[in-house]
């Protein structure tokens, strides 16, 4: 296979959400046929310069979001393709020169507040920050104020991502978010999320940004990079 | 409602209608207990853990810390034995006594009710629109506001609830959220708000376990000697796929110690939490409502519960609850007859929309699912009223026209009442009617108040300009919430202010 043959197959699988042989892919008839972890592995074997592969990533992942936003593609297209992405970022990453890869775009530490057990959402935009090539740090559910603090401290991360589908639990992420700005992390990006929760929550609890769902997370996010750099 | 003999609500009695057959109902059976038997589920409680291993199943521990977890599986026999103890019959209690409901797993008897905890109460009001075109034509339409759920809302809506001829129980469908309520004293307001304005049966989550004992203590007070609770409880001890988590599992667990009847459910969204397709989420979500009830059997043989089904689809768009779509229904009906398989009655969901306001779009996505969730003889169908935009809303004027709805659906399915008798009464009525009239009018009349004819729909039109369901709805909603509140006996009031102080000021109640 020739190196350019390797990238437009490499493209192909992603925009079909083929993970690896084992996954079934698109429609069901890819079972066997390799997917994105294997056409990785292939393009690094082919001494393919670890930048071009990451350029193929981006461009593939372009393609997914044009067929979403033309409806040719659900959710769960999407999802499949920021799998193969996130999934295949953790190969090439190691490649990839410092400020190049997943870290040099931004680190994003991620949690369901205290006493708040969903996760779905937190989940599906996880999945579609990876596929959009951040680094993602997940603290998982039901995270206290302190571990998200500690986490923060120990993970420097540019955003933080707080999620809560109560009404109860909501309240806990004003408690977080004053934390985090007493603990003098004023450069973070505190982004919250979850069904009860508004733009004027956000202002309220003094967090910088309410994502409705994971696309609008991701393009406010890109606004906040683009202002940064 | 009822005669003499009645002490129930009378509920709406079906020919039930099987999605499956028999043997798909053990080969899902089958698949069930393979899930739980190999994977087992996640548990993260350790009382819960610990219940399990003393009933006899395989507990192992895994991760450390917090992460700590313990692997239950689950083998046949044993979890067959344990739901042979569960009753195949619950009786819920009503502050009215003809009220009261009677839950029996192999009679297809079906009540409706409300449901969720709605976070947006939408008020409405009637207004008059005129067009903009030449013609100024002029027509009634509701307008709405969107109001934080709170007890006022609660209130009135139990209120709204004890009229609705249709609605045979409640269950608390706002989220209170008034300042003063903590996770420590919201249960004791809700079923206080409940209690205070419905004779009806009256069900709801636990937020705080050490409340259990306090929230029964006040049934008890409200409803008197009677042998039967007021009120029961919902819990949902499962995260899909396969866990059971730790704050539900100890609500579970205080609650079946007190016997009290009990829906354990699990809530998996088909396409984001088990599968989308119907095999799938059903051998999921009956291995977990089947772990859950094990639970409160190990916790107390004997207890009753219902076997809680809220399965529902996700959207394809962004994975978002969806309640509109045929799955939804398809999974409710293969619930009810897993329930019927194993003897439990059965709490199941039907009448959600994915509208945000009332109209053409709820009542078609509702109607649907009445029809057929309650054709498969599930016996408590909660969702039932007011809710739109999924389950995050609940709508007065809706609630009122779902009423109407499940009044219509009622007469749909009834069953047939006919019998050698009355073939042969029918054909002697056409043959004196032929030799006389030729109009049969006069037989309308025994077969009305036998109860044979049905009713029409209850908002009905005499112009052709206008739809009148919104106009004629609201009438009927503003009547009901200006009628007396039901309020408390004096003596009742005085022995619930007693040991509530925190009730005392009633001004919030009304
Ligand atoms: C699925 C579900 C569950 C599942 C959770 C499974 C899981 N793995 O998460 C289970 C069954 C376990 C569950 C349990 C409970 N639930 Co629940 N649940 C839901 C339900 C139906 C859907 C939530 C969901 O997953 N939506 C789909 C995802 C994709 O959407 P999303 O979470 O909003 O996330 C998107 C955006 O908001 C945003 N986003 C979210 N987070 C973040 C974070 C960041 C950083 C960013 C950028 C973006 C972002 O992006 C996401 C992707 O697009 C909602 C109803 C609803 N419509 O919200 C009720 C709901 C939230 N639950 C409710 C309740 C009451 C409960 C229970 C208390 C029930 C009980 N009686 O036991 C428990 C509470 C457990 C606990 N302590 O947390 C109520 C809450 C009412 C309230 N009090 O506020 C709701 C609203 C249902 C209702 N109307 O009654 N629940």
């Amino acid at each position: 296979m020739s190196k350019t043959d390797c990238l437009d197959a490499l493209e192909h699988v992603i925009v079909m959400g083929h993970l690896d042989a084992d996954d079934e892919g698109f429609d069901g008839m890819m079972e066997g046929t390799p997917g994105a972890l294997e056409l990785t592995r292939t393009a690094i074997e082919e001494e393919i310069d670890p930048q071009n592969i990451l350029k193929t990533f981006n461009r593939a992942m372009e393609i997914v979001g044009k067929k979403f936003e033309s409806g040719e593609y659900l959710l769960p297209d999407m999802l499949a393709s920021a799998e193969c992405v996130g999934d295949a970022m953790e190969i090439l990453e190691p490649l990839l020169t410092e400020g190049t890869g997943s870290e040099g775009k931004g680190k994003f530490l991620i949690a369901t507040v205290k006493g708040d057990l969903h996760d779905i959402g937190k989940n599906i935009v996880i999945t579609m920050l990876k596929g959009a090539g951040y680094k993602v740090i997940d603290l998982g559910i039901d995270v206290p104020a302190d571990e998200i603090l500690e986490g923060i401290k120990k993970y420097q991360p540019d955003f933080v991502g707080l999620s809560a589908l109560l009404t109860t639990t909501m309240i806990e992420m004003e408690h977080v978010v004053k934390k985090i700005r007493e603990a003098g992390f004023d450069g973070i990006t505190i982004c919250i999320g979850g069904a009860p929760t508004s733009e004027e929550f956000a202002k309220k609890i003094g967090a910088n940004l309410h994502c409705k769902d994971a696309m609008d997370a991701i393009e406010k996010i890109k606004t906040v990079r683009r202002n940064i750099s | 409602m009822q005669s003499k003999h009645h002490t129930y609500r009378t509920p709406l009695h079906v020919n039930p209608v099987d999605r499956f057959d028999q043997k798909t109902v053990r080969s899902i059976h089958h698949a069930s207990m393979m899930l739980l038997s190999e994977t087992g589920i996640k548990c993260a409680g350790i009382r819960a853990a610990d219940a399990y291993r003393q009933g006899g199943c395989s507990v192992t521990r895994e991760g450390e810390g917090k992460n700590t977890l313990w692997r239950v599986r689950f083998q046949e026999k044993q979890l067959m034995k344990m739901l042979k103890e569960v009753p195949p019959k619950i009786i819920l209690g009503a502050r009215n006594p003809s009220n009261r409901l009677i839950l029996d797993s192999q009679t297809p008897a079906v009540y409706f009710g409300t449901g969720s905890e709605s976070n947006i109460y939408l008020r409405s009001a009637m207004d008059r629109f005129v067009s903009s075109g030449k013609a100024k034509r002029e027509m009634n339409y509701p307008v709405f506001t969107e109001e934080t759920g709170s007890i006022s809302a609660l209130c009135e809506s139990a209120h709204l609830t004890e009229h609705l001829s249709h609605a045979d129980f409640f269950l608390r469908n706002v989220n209170i959220q008034d300042d003063f309520i903590t996770s420590k004293n919201k249960d004791i307001h809700v079923f206080y708000s409940a209690l205070l304005h419905t004779s009806k049966h009256v069900q709801s989550g636990l937020t705080d376990p050490d409340a259990l004992h306090r929230v029964i203590r006040l049934a008890e007070i409200i409803g008197g000697s009677q042998k039967y609770l007021p009120i029961s409880f919902i819990v949902c001890p499962m995260k899909s796929p396969m866990q059971m988590v730790a704050d539900s599992s100890e609500k579970l667990i205080v609650i079946a110690k007190e016997r009290i009847p009990l829906v354990i459910s699990s809530s998996p969204q088909g396409g984001s939490t088990a599968p989308i397709q119907e095999e799938g989420m059903l051998a999921q979500i009956n291995a977990e409502i089947l772990a859950g009830i094990a639970l409160a059997q190990c916790i107390s043989s004997g207890t009753p519960v219902l076997y809680g089904s809220v399965p529902v689809r996700s959207r394809l768009d962004n994975l978002h609850d969806c309640y509109g779509a045929p799955e939804f229904i398809h999974y409710a009906m293969g619930c009810a007859q897993m329930a019927r398989f194993y003897g439990i009655p059965c709490y199941a969901s039907a009448g959600v929309s994915d509208a945000k306001r009332p109209g053409l779009q709820a009542i078609m996505e509702k109607v649907y699912s009445y029809i057929q969730v309650a054709s498969s003889g599930a016996q408590y169908i909660h969702y039932a009223l007011g809710l739109l935009d999924g389950t995050n809303m609940f709508s007065p004027l809706q609630a009122v026209i779902d009423n109407a709805s499940i009044g219509l659906v009622k007469h749909i399915l009834r069953e047939p009442i006919c019998s050698q008798q009355s073939i042969d009464a029918a054909v002697d009525e056409i043959k004196k009617t032929t030799a006389r009239s030729g109009i049969f009018a006069k037989g309308i009349r025994t077969q009305i108040r036998k109860h044979i004819v049905c009713d029409t729909y209850e908002f009905i039109s005499d112009s052709g300009e206008e739809d009148p369901v919104f106009t004629q709805a609201h009438y009927k909603l503003d009547q009901y919430l200006a009628a007396q509140r039901l309020g408390l006996p004096k003596e009742v009031m005085q022995a619930v202010c007693e040991e509530f102080p925190e009730l005392s000021g009633t001004h919030i109640y009304e």
